[in-house]
This record gives structure tokens, sequence and C-alpha cells, in this order.
């Protein structure tokens, strides 16, 4: 099958799949670093509740991505829908303009990320790191956020370490605090970038199984960026290969793991399983 | 000329009584400066240029003219375009005005220390841009310079002798007027100089104390030890 016949098929589908309006689309979207293009125009629709492995070399732009539907970087051109708004610009009779920090925040709401690198508050003990945000961004009362804290670290098995500093975790520790965290904000996406690549092997496995649980029990959509092949398989609804700032292949776990079609996913699987 | 005990004796109590106008003088400028400081600090900051570079070029100017010329401006000049105030709200004002270009540069080099990471978490939370700054950049950013701004607070003390020179009665205008009415010096100069050494030195020892915890903050139980001394100092 060749690329354009992939591609109108997609447009194809897309009105079938319009009963399920897509909660995070992704239209044309390309970025820019000075003259270096790192997305070359990016198309994809996120079902809402859909977990989406996104796989792919280093450097193919896959944190780029998701950073821009957290609203970390701004696309150079295309657009960002989440619930069916533009994410970056605001619509006014006429046209569209610009997003201000208000429809940002407004557009945020819906969405929560888990960073490689964690990046607890360290000045904050684990459960104000978990109850900082319910109380002050969402408005719930101090009991109420609270209670929401306690019962997700519980779930991620931190029930014992609510007055400990992040420094005094194991990085699989804090990583768990980073998921309680970005999901007691309750958002309609989630997104993990590599969530458990700066973590010493050992460690691995925990925080795998924790975001496993939550992909079972949530009707959150999840975008997970990982090397974690296994996981991935496991746990995805459906897989995207990223390759130089372009999707080369999507489709089920089970199709792209056991038949890829593109000769640089078929390579990259080879290179990631011998590796 | 020799030293005179009696006299010393005699004229240390009239010195010593202007402590609590110092004091007052000390921590009234340091508060401007540490609240102006954070203004000029998001100022400069500002994504809107001709703010940032206004206040850019404030803190050159500031920094690079002396406190007593500036001192004289506020006092003595500012009346001619209408504005006068009495000589302790210039005096203060001119201290920390001055001290706040300093403070200010003490604050950025904190926030500039604090990783990418807390910014985007921040984001990432959806806290507001107040939030961000309130909550989670100034409380990791400042704890590491408090002693730094210590030090601030010690070199603007031993400032304060200029306000001498608009009337303020600190240590050094009595002990010249001492001089002055008695034609001896040498005991009232020497007991300013002793009265600053006494006040700034056990001040110094504090902040290298401090400076010592302040390096192993938010490691656990020795920074809530910290914290729990500070909730004592200020009788929380
Ligand atoms: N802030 C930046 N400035 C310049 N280049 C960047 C920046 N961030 C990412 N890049 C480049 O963009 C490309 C894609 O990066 P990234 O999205 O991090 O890829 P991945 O997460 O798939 O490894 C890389 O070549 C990277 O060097
Ligand atoms: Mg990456």
């Amino acid at each position: 099958m060749s690329i354009p016949e992939k591609k109108l098929e997609g447009t194809r589908l897309f009105p079938l799949k319009q009963k399920k309006n897509p909660i995070a689309a992704f239209e044309n979207v390309k970025k820019n670093y000075d003259d270096v293009q790192v997305l070359k125009g990016v198309d994809l629709n996120i079902s809402p509740g859909e977990k989406l492995a996104l796989i792919g070399p280093s450097g193919s732009g896959k944190t780029t991505m998701i950073r821009m539907l957290m609203t970390l970087e701004k696309p150079s051109s295309g657009h960002i829908k989440v619930e069916g708004k533009y994410l970056w610009h605001k619509e006014v009779s006429g046209g569209l303009i610009p997003a201000n920090e208000k429809h940002l925040r407004e557009m945020r709401q819906n969405i929560g990320m888990v960073f490689q690198h964690f990046n607890l508050f360290p000045h904050m003990t684990i459960l104000r790191n978990v109850t900082e945000a319910p109380i002050h961004v969402l408005g719930l009362s101090k009991e109420e956020a609270h209670q929401r804290a306690v019962d997700m670290l519980q779930k991620v098995g931190l029930g014992d370490k609510l007055d400990a500093y992040p420094a005094q975790l194991s990085g699989g520790q804090k990583q768990r605090v980073a998921i309680a965290r970005a999901v007691v904000m309750q958002p309609r996406i989630m997104l993990f970038d590599e969530v458990t690549s700066a973590l010493d092997p050992e460690l691995v496995d925990e925080v795998l199984q924790v975001i496993k649980d939550l992909a079972k029990e949530t009707d959150m959509a999840m975008i997970l960026v990982t090397h974690e092949m296994d996981f991935a398989r496991d746990v995805a609804d459906r897989v995207v290969f990223l390759h130089d700032g372009q999707i080369e292949e999507e489709g089920k776990p089970k199709d792209i793991f056991e038949n890829p079609k593109s000769p640089r996913l078929k390579s990259f699987l080879r290179r990631f399983l011998k590796s | 000329m020799s030293w005179d005990w009696n006299f010393a004796i005699e004229v240390f109590p009239e010195i010593l009584g202007a402590i609590w106008l110092v004091i007052a003088i000390t921590f009234g400028s340091f508060i401007v400066a540490l609240i102006l400081g954070l203004v000029l600090t998001f100022a400069r900051r500002s994504s809107f240029k001709p703010l940032s570079l206004l206040v850019y070029a404030f803190i050159e100017f500031v920094r690079s003219t002396p406190p007593l010329v500036q001192l004289f401006f506020v006092y003595f000049a500012l009346p001619a375009i209408g504005i006068s105030i009495n000589k302790y709200t210039a005096g203060i004002v001119t201290l920390g005005i001055h001290y706040s270009t300093y403070v200010s540069e003490v604050y950025r080099s904190g926030i500039e220390a604090i990783p990418k990471g807390q910014w985007e978490a921040a984001k990432a939370m959806n806290f507001s841009k107040t939030q961000t700054w309130f909550r989670i950049i100034l409380p990791q950013a400042i704890p590491p310079v408090i002693p730094m701004l210590g030090n601030y607070l010690i070199v603007l003390f031993k400032e304060t002798p200029i306000l001498m020179a608009i009337g303020v009665g600190e240590f050094l205008q009595k002990a010249q007027l001492i001089g002055s009415t008695h034609f001896k010096y040498l005991e009232p100069i020497t007991i300013v100089g002793l009265l600053f050494l006494l006040l700034s030195y056990p001040s110094a020892l504090l902040i290298n104390r401090l400076e010592q915890k302040s390096n192993q903050a938010f490691t656990g139980k020795k920074n809530r030890r910290l914290t729990n001394q500070f909730h004592l100092k200020s009788g929380a």
C-alpha cells in the first residue's frame, strides 16, 4: 500500500468516526527550530479514552509532539484541536486570533503530563505536590483535595510517604508521585514522555505497572511515548510510529509489532528488539 | 590628646540612644528593597520589551550613581518639582531604592537556578502565572539566596551614616555633634565604630550559619528543622 492511498483512506475513515469526536487532533502540524524542521506535517486523531503508544527513533519528534499538546511549545504551522477547539487560537467571528493566557488555561484543564525527569516540586511534601493544584487551580476544598490525593497516592503504592519530600524518594517512587499528581486533576488526556527512561532498570516495572493499572480503569485518553515495546503492546489500543518528523505507520499493536509494513518500522523494530 | 574614659562613658548612652532609629531605618529600607527588588525582577523579565528595557536602564543608573547623590536628589531636588518628604522617609526611600537594584540581582540569580522543568510542571498542572511565581518558583529560588540578602542587609546597615548629610540623627551625626560641642572627637567616633562592629559581626556570623543550612534545603528532616526554627522566630 502506497503512502498517498493511506492518506486517502484516513480522510475517508474520518466521517465514520464522527460519532466519536476526537478528543485531540493534529492537523498538518509542522514545527521548526530555527532552520531545522523537526515535524513535517503530522495528522493524528486521538479518540476519547484511547490509549495511544507513540514510538520512533530518538530525535523523530515524539517529545515535540506531546509538548505542543501540553502547550509547552507552539506549532510553527498547522492546528492542534482539543475537544474540537483550537488549542493555540481563539475562534472569533471572522476567523482565528492567537490564544491568550486565559484561553490556554481553559484548554490545559483537559490535559495532564508526566515528564521523563519527574519535575516534582522539591520544596513540597509528597502530599502537597498532589494537593496543591486541586486546591488552587480546581478550587477544591482542602478536605476534598486531601481525600483525593491520599486515595491516589495509595493507589500508586505511596500511602506511607505522604510527609516525605521528593529528595527522599527513589526515582520509581518519584515517578509514581508525578503520575498521581497529574491524574488527580482528572484531565481528559494524559501525556507520558518516556517516563521510565531516567530510571534504574530495576525500578522500571513498578512504574509501568502503575500505568497499566491506570490505563485499565480510566476513561482518560493517554498518549504514551515509550521505548518499552512490550508495555506498548500490552497497554495501547493503537501504535503510531513516528520517523523523522512524520507518521510513517500506525495500526493495532498486533499489526505494528507482528506485521510491520514500512521498511523503516521493520528496521526500527529489528534494531530495537536486538539492543 | 589621649583617651578619656570618663568622657567616653558619659557620651556612650547618648550615641547608643540612636540605635532604635538606626535599626528602624535599616529594616525599613531593607523591606522597601525586598519588595521593590521583586517588582524590578518581574518587570525586568516582562515580555513587554519597553518596560524591561526601561527597568534595565533604571537599575544601571541607580547602581552607577553614589547613594549620597541620590539622597540629595530625593531630599533637596525633588521638592523643586513639588515632591517633598521628611528626612526619615527620604532616607528610607533612597536606601531602599538603591539596594533594591542589588536585591533584584540576587533574586534573579536565585530564579535562574530553578530548572526549566519546574516551570513546565507548573504549566502542566495549570497554575496561573501568579501562582507559578508565588507557589512554585519563589519558594525555591529565595531560600538559597537568603544569606546573600543578609549580606546586603549588613552592607545597607553600614551605609546609614550617609543619612547624616540630611540631618538624620543616627550614630555618626550624634557623635559629630558631641565632638563639635566638646572639641573631642576621638571617643565619640571610636564608639560609633565599635557599635557598628558589635552589631554587624554577630549578624554576619548568623548569616554564615544560615548559609550552611540553606545548602541542605529540601533534603527532608534537616529542612523541616530549619523551617520550624523560622516559625519559632516569627512567633508562628
Ligand atoms: N528546543 C529545541 N531547540 C532546537 N532543537 C530542538 C529543540 N527541541 C528538540 N529539538 C530537536 O528536535 C528534534 C526532535 O526532538 P524530540 O521531539 O525531542 O525527539 P524525540 O522525543 O522523538 O527523541 C531533535 O532533532 C531535537 O534535537
Ligand atoms: Mg523524547
